[in-house]
């Protein structure tokens, strides 16, 4: 009683906001619920659902496995799923300091290798499947590993060039970097899979997920690297000064005394990067790649099921969210860190 | 161990210093002191090549500074420095400070570097301070790491840049009384600062510089009695005048 009078009822003009607040609540909260809840339809019936007034999870219930798993072969689901759960998994075990030991690599590199097995197959008896047809959540997921995986070095290196007293290489990276910021990811991402075969030479493909990845790998870099150039200028002259009078080399120097400083500053800016490319993978869509939100929208256009959309991007986006607000609430910890 | 030659040094139109002649034998201690903006910190942050000279010669341990990168490289092994500002590394504990450089400029193992370390942090009278990150530590306990943290490369030079202009006074002292260990032990030491009384106590000759120029050099007993010049005089009722 005594903390709402004192935080919620101060004065006039704090009354009149809590008031207000509290009205809004009102309004929007319990409709939400007769919604969400109450008067949900949860079995997959698509009368039901349209008689009812309240949201049709039946949607979500019936498509989730093609939202989840895209056009992979229906009875083969257990495969991408597995592979879905491993890649959560090293991320959840890379998570942990205590395993950032070199070992940690090979982990990882055992964990791709199974989940590269698992959804091409064609050993050990599983059916061969062609990555045009992967889709869904594992997608979204691998475009972002691979993705931060190798933008990340790339971007480390831009900005180190960027800084460097060598013209050319500034040059070239200055360059890389405004032309690429320049562009939208989705002209990149035409370009990549429209214009880029008009230039291999005839017999040479390459496939286009990779295509779709390099376009990513090369947009995401160039943010990222301005994101660590600016860490990079936050570090104070004296700490060149104090590794150059220890006659510490370039590479040493760069690696053990400014890189760890200036990431470690960058790293509000970094997650709010990792968190946008997150998202960001949802606009191979437009190339025709299936991600989560495509198999979402894809979902949609069969006839029994149009008109569901709320529920469907509601499902959609609670999956999206829940993935951030990992990133976001992992990357505090490091923050508050020395 | 450090001979200059008639050095200049630009900072775009600014002549910082002007055909500076100045030699510093071995085992030889020298203070420099000067009013602010008198070229002092330059000339010394240009005999491990913090800073480049234009014209002239400088020559440290029989090696001339080029912008070849390998004397660079020697030189600045040779050659310990301690900054105003400490300059230590926040992200690594004082342990780490120490042997940072032993292990991965002069390849000495892990366990010798942190030997060395502990050995170097008894001596400036912090041992206990080693698990702690520097932001842990007073300014004066900081300095005092930085000053190991150069002799753990086995120097045979140490520069010092205004070591004490940072400090709050009571800290001063405890710094001081490290350098003038170092001093009485037989280091070759270039030190820029306003502490008269260590000029006094330790050094061999007192550098006095105004403009960019060298204006007076002398023995600290002959410099503080009898300055030969007035823009000397004055400095020295300025600084010991309060």
């Amino acid at each position: 009683m005594n903390w709402a009078r004192k935080n919620l009822f101060a004065s006039w003009p704090e009354t009149v906001v809590t008031l207000l607040i509290l009205w809004l609540i009102w309004k929007t909260v319990p409709p939400f619920i007769d919604w969400a809840f109450l008067d949900a339809v949860w079995r997959p019936d698509q009368k039901a659902c349209r008689a009812g007034e309240g949201a049709c999870w039946g949607f979500i219930a019936e498509k989730h496995r093609f939202i989840l798993f895209g056009t992979y072969p229906y009875e083969l689901h257990w495969r991408p799923l597995a592979a879905t759960a491993i890649l959560i998994g090293l991320w959840v075990f890379s998570a942990f300091r205590a395993n950032w030991k070199w070992w940690l690599s090979l982990v990882w590199v055992f964990g791709l290798a199974v989940i590269g097995i698992l959804m091409w197959g064609g050993v050990f008896g599983m059916r061969y499947v062609e990555n045009e047809r992967w889709g869904g959540l594992i997608l979204t997921l691998l475009l972002t590993t691979f993705g931060l995986a190798f933008a990340f070095p790339l971007s480390i290196l831009l900005a180190l060039g960027r800084r460097s007293d060598m013209p050319v290489i500034r040059g070239l990276c200055v360059g890389y970097i405004e032309l690429i910021r320049g562009v939208p990811l989705i002209s990149l991402l035409f370009m990549a899979s429209v214009m880029l075969p008009l230039f291999l030479p005839s017999g040479v493909t390459i496939d286009k997920l990779l295509r779709a990845q390099i376009a990513m790998i090369l947009f995401a870099a160039a943010y990222l690297a301005e994101v660590i150039r600016g860490g990079l200028q936050a570090i104070p002259k004296g700490q060149y000064d104090a590794a150059h009078a220890l006659a510490l080399p370039f590479w040493r120097r760069t690696c053990l005394i400014i890189l760890p400083q200036a990431l470690r500053i960058a790293v509000p800016a970094l997650v709010n990067n990792f968190i946008a490319f997150f998202k960001d993978t949802s606009l191979v869509l437009i190339i025709g790649l299936f991600d989560l939100l495509s198999t979402v929208k894809i979902s949609l256009n069969e006839p029994a099921w149009t008109g569901f959309g709320v529920e469907a991007y509601v499902f959609a986006s609670l999956l999206y969210f829940v993935f951030c607000a990992a990133m976001s609430r992992y990357s505090k910890g490091f923050e508050h860190q020395r | 161990m450090i001979e200059m030659i008639k050095v200049s040094k630009w900072f775009g139109l600014f002549q910082a210093l002007k055909e500076v002649d100045l030699s510093v034998a071995r085992g030889e201690k020298v203070v420099v002191c000067g009013p602010s903006g008198s070229g002092k910190s330059t000339l010394i942050r240009l005999v491990n090549r913090l800073e480049e000279h234009q014209s002239g010669r400088v020559i440290v341990d029989g090696v001339e500074l080029t912008d070849d990168p390998k004397k660079i490289d020697l030189v600045r092994r040779e050659v310990g420095m301690v900054f105003q500002s400490f300059n230590l590394f926040p992200h690594l504990t004082v342990l780490e400070n120490l042997t940072l450089a032993p292990v991965w400029v002069q390849q000495v193992p892990k366990k010798e570097a942190a030997e060395t370390a502990m050995h170097f942090l008894a001596r400036v009278r912090i041992p206990e301070q080693a698990d702690k990150y520097p932001s842990q530590l007073s300014g004066g306990q900081q300095q005092r790491v930085a000053i190991a943290r150069a002799l753990c490369m086995k120097p045979k030079l140490m520069l010092f840049d205004e070591p004490t202009s940072a400090l709050d006074p009571e800290m001063i002292k405890e710094v001081l009384d490290v350098m003038v260990e170092l001093a009485r032990e037989g280091m070759t030491m270039m030190v820029v600062t306003h502490e008269m009384g260590f000029a006094k106590t330790v050094a061999d000759r007192v550098v006095f510089m105004d403009g960019g120029r060298v204006v007076e050099a002398a023995p600290p007993a002959e410099f503080f009695s009898a300055p030969r010049t007035d823009r000397a005089k004055l400095f020295l009722s300025q600084v010991l005048g309060h």
